[in-house]
């Protein structure tokens, strides 16, 4: 009786996790809308509802309303099967993120604000983000379109060469931690040096973070690496082919993307739910993590109103001669910081 | 570090189903609503309003597939580096010599995926496009030449 409890707690906490996330989403969108539009002087959709607010859901009929469109030269099966696998990929991440210390809640009790704990989250991470790589490349194969076939096949050349400094970059966060357990990663980030500077591991990983920063936009097809939906060369890239809410779905996957690497980069680098007030008030912790978590997710929009796009070649040189390298470097550094750093006791 | 508990995974497959059944859910509406009116040319792959020009499953560049090949090295490289980092701490406060082992041993297995890296480096693996501009470059020049000595007609610029 009480593993059922608990399995319909968790259902439930996913359930509200998922619309939560998908809702963030959603004006994530709006958000860049309204922030491009700023930078290049104009309004931004500002017409359904109050500031334009009921736009996401407008957007979200449309795509409903729309004629399905299925190439008759497509391979039907893994046509259907490649924005499964996007957004799926996307989604499954989120629920590894802690976005809170333990609260006290009346009635129920003491309960931590992650919906799953285990040992291996990065890990976890890190595979099923992998995973994404496939939606891409069966999209653009199975279209039976050359823009689809170029858009897939640069864009998993693309993110398996970034997915490399991507990965590498974080060791020098578990170096430093000792741990793949996301929630305590967090924890150990509390408190401050010398008084002011918190120990967030954005300091000592400054490296780390920066390849992570700039793999991370490539990890999601996101200005300036947006070379698989290049559209003035390949029309839309891999999804070229698609309509509907299919291709809402790939839509979608990328802005998911966009927040759990957000959320990543909140976690391990900049102390999570850390921040002033949240040993007195716990429940501050959830608003310092989205305050980081919309930090990125601007950064994210501002970048897209500034920066023109990549060449391919610069792309993959860019990748492997100079991240790649880099990220190695990271490692070494700090592996012989961490090194000395025990010889003569400093932790 | 907390002792397994199978439990602790179950999370995983929930939302797997709950995005498996978003996924589904949204390809099946999709199916369901929204208007058909379907003809040849909606159909046809999309090529700037052409008709198509052969298939798109023709041969493409080696290079990518060169590049999934070294990212598989490298990709396990990172592999075993994660629970080599995740125990560093543990094991080197385990006493000097434990230390020097596990510090020293790690950087030669660093140490000789760099001396591959530097090789693939220098076979060209990762230039694209490299060629192409060598040959635009001497073509342009070419044509430098040919202006410098009189003025180039329609066939030598289109030779």
């Amino acid at each position: 009786m009480e593993t059922i409890t608990q399995v319909a707690l968790q259902f439930l906490a996913i359930t509200v996790a998922f619309t939560v996330v998908l809702m963030i989403v959603a004006y994530t969108v709006l958000a860049e809308r309204r922030v491009l539009g700023f930078i290049q002087g104009r309004l931004g959709p500002n017409r359904v509802g109050p500031f334009g607010l009921f736009q996401p859901f407008a957007d979200l009929l449309k795509f409903i309303l729309k004629e399905e469109i299925v190439p008759d030269k497509s391979t039907k099966f893994v046509y259907f099967l490649a924005p499964m696998i996007a957004i799926i990929a996307a989604l499954m991440p989120m629920i590894v993120y802690p976005f809170g210390p333990a609260i006290n809640l009346p009635f129920i009790g003491s309960i931590t604000l992650v919906i799953a704990r285990f040992d291996v989250a990065l890990l976890y991470v890190l595979g099923i983000t992998s995973v994404g790589v496939y939606g891409i490349m069966l999209a653009g194969w199975s279209s039976n379109s050359k823009y689809s076939l170029m858009g897939g096949l640069r864009s998993s050349a693309q993110l398996i060469s970034y997915e490399l400094s991507l990965g590498l970059s974080l060791i020098g966060v578990i170096l430093v931690s000792g741990t793949l357990d996301l929630y305590s990663i967090v924890e150990q980030q509390g408190g401050y040096w010398f008084y002011v500077i918190p120990r967030w591991n954005i300091f000592p990983q400054i490296i780390g973070f920066i390849i992570y920063l700039i793999s991370a936009i490539a990890e999601t097809n996101r200005v300036p690496f947006d070379l698989p939906e290049a559209e003035t060369e390949l029309v839309a890239g891999f999804h070229t082919e698609y309509s509907a809410l299919k291709f809402a779905l790939f839509f979608m996957a990328e802005y998911v993307n966009m927040f759990t690497v957000s959320m990543l980069a909140t976690t391990l680098f900049l102390g999570g739910w850390q921040g002033p007030g949240v040993a007195q008030f716990p429940i501050l912790g959830v608003f310092w993590f989205l305050i980081k978590v919309a930090f990125f997710l601007f950064l994210y929009i501002w970048l897209r109103g500034t920066l023109p796009r990549f060449r391919f070649d610069q792309l993959m040189n860019f990748g492997w001669k100079f991240l790649l390298p880099v990220a190695i470097l990271n490692i070494f550094l700090t592996a012989t910081a961490v090194f000395i750093g025990t010889i003569y006791g400093w932790w | 570090m907390q002792e397994f508990r199978l439990e602790a995974y179950l999370p995983i497959l929930l939302m797997f189903i709950v995005a498996l059944g978003f996924a589904a859910g949204n390809i099946l509406l999709s199916q369901l609503v929204g208007q058909r009116k379907q003809t040849r040319t909606k159909l046809m792959p999309y090529e700037c309003g052409k008709d198509p020009v052969g298939s798109a499953r023709e041969r493409f560049s080696v290079k990518f597939y060169l590049i999934a090949m070294i990212f598989i090295l490298f990709d396990i490289e990172v592999i075993f580096l994660v629970p080599w980092a995740v125990v560093f701490k543990q094991l080197a406060a385990q006493g000097a010599m434990m230390r020097n082992l596990v510090y020293v041993e790690m950087m030669i297995f660093v140490a000789l995926l760099l001396v591959g890296y530097i090789y693939v480096v220098k076979k060209g693996a990762f230039d694209w496009g490299e060629r192409a501009r060598r040959e635009a470059e001497a073509e342009a020049r070419a044509l430098k030449d040919m202006q410098k000595g009189r003025e180039p007609s329609t066939n030598a610029r289109a030779a």
